[in-house]
């Protein structure tokens, strides 16, 4: 972990990008100590930005400061959450599946490409409306949904570790399949694993947000997704209040924006094939998961 | 030709499994979900719906007392009907009905959008990767990224705001105007295309950057390729090396992507459609989320899924067409 920390800071770009999360993060868990209550109804109805509210104030004459600074912690939590889950799962899926092989794989593969396949918003839609809201049911319905794709790519970097020398003669000593798992190849996967989580904290923020968008999480916590709601219940747009729904917007642009960042310092760390392209002998092409490919980067809603 | 055919049939039985999938999930899921959805159902309709809605709902569920493998026959001997239910927010009307003119309308909108995005999106990558480091090749993918992190809905709503609001140039809602018939009549036409302009715009913006990372960094790979040197070695013109010898290779996993992709650009469209109040399955889906008509988000799910499996399918046939590989 330390070695790819080192070596990501060398990249310029994934440097701004740790520099922007940072920042996130601070507004999340330091920020709303700073700010007003956000639920209080401290101004009249949609003023415009001013001194006393600077970004102006919601259909409800609530700061939208306050509620843009507090909605970073949930969106922020159920974000880093699902992606640990997603990853975790997949890395379990995914690497039990190529260590094990044979029909072990076809079943999980094929669970894999089932899940992958079936579209996921109208999936979230159905799950999230029977559940209770809550970020319980959020983290549930975006883990139940999103899993495949880290399974995929993990999959199938287990499918070319398992043929490396060091796991023949693992295998050759005898070691149980367990132990292969966890002590030769899981740990050979560590950089993939950590794209794989931003990738997956990208597309937790992007789905949580659309989610709640269309009213499906607690309508009465503070979050990016209910901000946006609220801005769009309270005819944000037939009304011109702009300053309802920019800056939410923006925070989350700015986030995924920051994730893709780090993704593409790490994608130079880890594929130096990338870099720099081999101009002599063929280059078979290498699908990888930390290039956002159009499947990983189109996975938000 | 032969090898071709059995694998179109093999990739034809993945979906058909993904289809049946997708039929039990939407059986077991509001029978699996905590508490007893029967009861919250009708607690949730009480005094809101006729009798003959309640037993309509209670009908399509099956959410009756009957042993699980009862309700799930006429579940399906229902759904081999093409009988979906009654919907409660457009009572009377059967979901199925609710249905049709939603998909089309999605059918135009997201089909439309993604077919530009993946035309332009896979060239602009293939010339930012033929002139790797050149202007194209520094200056759009970063920007696209940034586009790409933003929220599709997020960005139909400022367009919206800022095009269709502020400078009216693009009319804010549904898919044509009011004062008109649908009919095949160029005035017609002219405000179907004003009214999709800006919906799908956002989705080409956002969606674009992925389809130009995946093909810049497939074409980098096929430029080092030993074809493309002995073309370079023929002295053929760098245009024709560039589309007969490069570019046609490289295309082959973006096309194989595009059928995967297609799920996850449809969510986004969805949502877009909100925004724009445009009359498809994404607006019909907010209508059954706020209306609790869960007979119509059943068949939405149903729907939207058969329609992305059979798009899939499509993208297989294409796959073959274009690679000679499977055909022999």
């Amino acid at each position: 972990m330390t070695r790819i920390f080192t070596s990501l800071w060398k990249s310029r770009q994934a440097r701004v990008g740790m520099g922007l999360l940072l920042f996130f993060f601070l507004m999340a868990f330091v920020g709303p100590f700073l700010v007003g209550d956000p639920l209080a109804f401290d101004g009249r109805p949609l003023l415009g930005p001013s001194a006393e509210h600077w970004l102006g104030t919601t259909g409800q004459g609530q700061d939208v400061l306050a509620q843009t600074v507090v909605g970073a912690r949930t969106t922020l939590l159920v974000g880093l959450i699902t992606g640990s889950l997603v990853v975790l799962i997949g890395a379990l899926v995914g690497g039990l599946a190529g260590t094990l092989g044979g029909k072990t794989d076809d079943g999980l593969s094929l669970l894999i490409n089932i899940f992958l396949v079936l579209p996921g918003l109208p999936l979230m839609v159905v799950l999230a409306a029977w559940l209770p809201a809550g970020p319980v049911s959020m983290c549930a319905v975006l883990v139940l949904t999103g899993w495949a794709w880290n399974a995929r790519v993990l999959r199938a970097q287990a499918l070319t570790l398992r043929q490396r020398d060091f796991v023949a003669a693992a295998q050759v000593s005898g070691e149980s399949w367990i132990r292969i798992l966890f002590v030769e190849i899981l740990p050979n996967m560590t950089g993939l694993m950590v794209s794989s989580f931003i990738g997956a904290t990208i597309y937790a923020v992007g789905a949580q947000v659309g989610l709640e968008f269309l009213g499906l999480g607690d309508l009465g916590v503070v979050s990016w997704g209910t901000n946006l709601y609220w801005a769009s219940n309270d005819q944000a747009l037939l009304t011109g209040s702009w300053w309802t729904f920019v800056p939410t917007g923006f925070c989350i642009a700015l986030l995924g924006f920051a994730l893709t960042l780090i993704n593409f310092g790490l994608d130079a760390v880890t594929n130096p094939k990338l870099a720099h392209p081999q101009r002599v002998g063929p280059t078979p092409f290498i699908p990888s998961a930390v290039t956002p490919s159009p499947v990983s980067r189109a996975a938000k809603p | 030709m032969k090898a071709a055919a059995g694998w179109l049939a093999r990739r034809l039985g993945f979906y058909v499994i993904a289809a049946i999938v997708a039929v039990v999930l939407n059986f077991l899921i509001p029978r699996l979900m905590p508490g007893d959805p029967a009861s919250v159902l009708f607690a949730r309709f009480q005094g809101d719906l006729d009798p003959e809605a309640i037993e309509g709902l209670r009908k399509t569920f099956g959410l009756q007392d009957a042993p699980l493998h009862e309700q799930f026959y006429s579940y399906i001997s229902a759904l081999a009907h093409g009988d979906l239910g009654l919907s409660v927010a457009y009572f009377p009307t059967p979901v199925s009905e609710v249905l049709g003119e939603g998909l089309m309308w999605t059918g135009l909108l997201a089909g439309g959008a993604v077919l530009i995005s993946f035309v332009l999106g896979s060239s602009l990558g293939a010339l930012a990767a033929w002139k790797k480091g050149g202007p194209l090749d520094t200056v759009l993918p970063p920007l696209l990224a940034f586009l790409g992190a933003f929220p599709y809905f997020w960005l139909a709503m400022l367009a919206a705001w800022v095009f269709g609001f502020q400078l009216d140039w693009f009319p804010l809602r549904h898919a044509y105007a009011d004062n008109l018939a649908p009919s095949f009549s160029w005035p017609f036409i002219q405000s179907v295309i004003s009214h999709a302009f800006l919906p799908a715009l956002t989705m080409v913006l956002v969606s674009l950057g992925g389809w130009l990372l995946a093909m810049r960094n497939t074409m980098i790979g096929v430029l080092g390729a030993e074809h493309v040197r002995y073309a370079q070695a023929r002295g053929l013109t760098p245009r024709r090396i560039l589309v007969h010898y490069a570019a046609r290779n490289a295309l082959l996993p973006n096309v194989a992507g595009f059928g995967m992709a297609l799920g996850f650009v449809l969510s986004g469209a969805l949502l877009t459609e909100v925004v724009f109040s445009y009359p498809g399955t994404g607006l019909l889906l907010l209508t059954a989320v706020r209306g609790q008509d869960y007979p119509l988000l059943q068949g939405l799910f149903l729907a939207i899924t058969f329609a992305v499996l059979s798009a899939n399918w499509l993208v297989d046939v294409v796959t073959v067409a274009l690679d000679p590989r499977t055909r022999t």
